[in-house]
């Protein structure tokens, strides 16, 4: 069954207190190529039955009102995948915030 | 007849006890209310206490602001009846944009618990008119994801109409931005903060003072506000 994932960052001007403890870690391992580093959330949301137009649209309805908060995070991208994984075209990144 | 507020218990609420036991010092009737329903059982003030409600799945707050009795609590916010969130209870309001701005990841990383100090900068809510304006009052404060954060053009707002209710003294706990404690709505009935004025209602059981050990009750003045306003309607 094809799934729909969805790309969520903290806003780009704000704090990301989690990518700063990993990004201490790094440097701590040794890992210095590494300026920063930010956490973000992937959603996977898997369809019943094929993506049409109706389904995307509710993604990113469901996208900007529940899986994300548009006053912290961004939705970065709507990727859709086919039964094998790869990215198929249609839709995908519609829904840059 | 004395005054109904209800506290809500989501799954995962720590707090809502410690709340309900803070309605009934301040001289109200606490009444239970629960996440999946859809009825506020006609209170006259509702409380969203601390906790982890689901786990903090998602974001703080996120998947309670869904839950089937945030509609009947932002239906009632705007009808003007008394709402406040306390931690975990104003990471909700955020999310259901009752109130702006949002709540994020401590910026040094850590959970925080200690007695906080904080200004009371607006004495015309609900919540907060028993307080004097400027009055410094202790409250324990306890969270992993509580710093404030708002755009440049909230936070402008926010200031310049005096919706900051409470801010931070001496020590910033979790990087929240201008020290902001709590913030309350235009209309002054919906308020939300971090720290705890529900752990700050008996002597005996509250911070420390100068003059004895967890002799601390200052949050109970929050509790007697609503009481009061709500009277005084």
């Amino acid at each position: 069954m094809p799934k729909i994932v969805v790309d969520v960052m903290p806003k780009a001007e704000l704090l990301d207190p989690q990518g700063k403890a990993v990004a201490g870690a790094l440097a701590r391992l040794g890992n210095t190529a590494f300026s920063d580093v930010r956490v973000g959330k992937r959603f996977e949301l898997t369809v019943e039955g094929a993506v049409d137009a109706e389904v995307l649209a509710s993604v990113r309805a469901i996208a900007d009102d529940l899986l994300s908060n548009g006053v912290i995070e961004d939705v970065v991208d709507i990727t859709v995948l086919d039964e094998s994984g790869a990215h198929s075209g249609a839709g995908a990144s519609g829904a840059l915030a | 007849m004395s005054t109904r507020v209800g506290v809500v218990t989501f799954p995962g609420s720590l707090d809502d006890r410690d709340a309900q036991r803070a309605v009934r010092f301040a001289g109200g009737e606490a009444v239970a209310l629960w996440h999946g329903d859809h009825d506020l059982q006609g209170v006259d003030a509702v409380v969203l206490p601390g906790g982890f409600s689901y786990g903090d799945y998602l974001r703080c707050g996120a998947i309670a602001s869904h839950s089937p009795i945030m509609r009947e609590v932002v239906a009632a916010a705007e009808r003007g009846v008394p709402v406040l969130g306390i931690c975990n209870g104003f990471q909700m309001l955020t999310e259901a944009h009752l109130l702006p701005g949002g709540l994020i990841r401590n910026d040094h990383g850590s959970f925080v618990c200690r007695d906080q100090v904080l200004r009371v900068e607006n004495t015309s809510t609900a919540w907060t008119n028993g307080y004097t304006e400027g009055q410094e009052i202790t409250i324990p404060l306890k969270n992993g994801e509580g710093g404030y954060i708002a755009s440049a053009e909230t936070l402008e707002r926010l200031e310049g109409e005096g919706l900051v209710a409470f801010r931070y003294v001496g020590v910033n706990p979790n990087g929240s931005l201008d020290d902001i404690a709590g913030v309350t709505n235009e209309r002054g009935n919906v308020v939300g903060l971090m720290p705890h004025p529900e752990h700050a209602v008996e002597a005996g059981f509250g911070p420390d003072t100068a003059l004895a050990m967890r002799s601390g009750v200052d949050g109970l003045t929050m509790f007697a506000s609503a009481l009061r306003s709500l009277l005084a309607a």
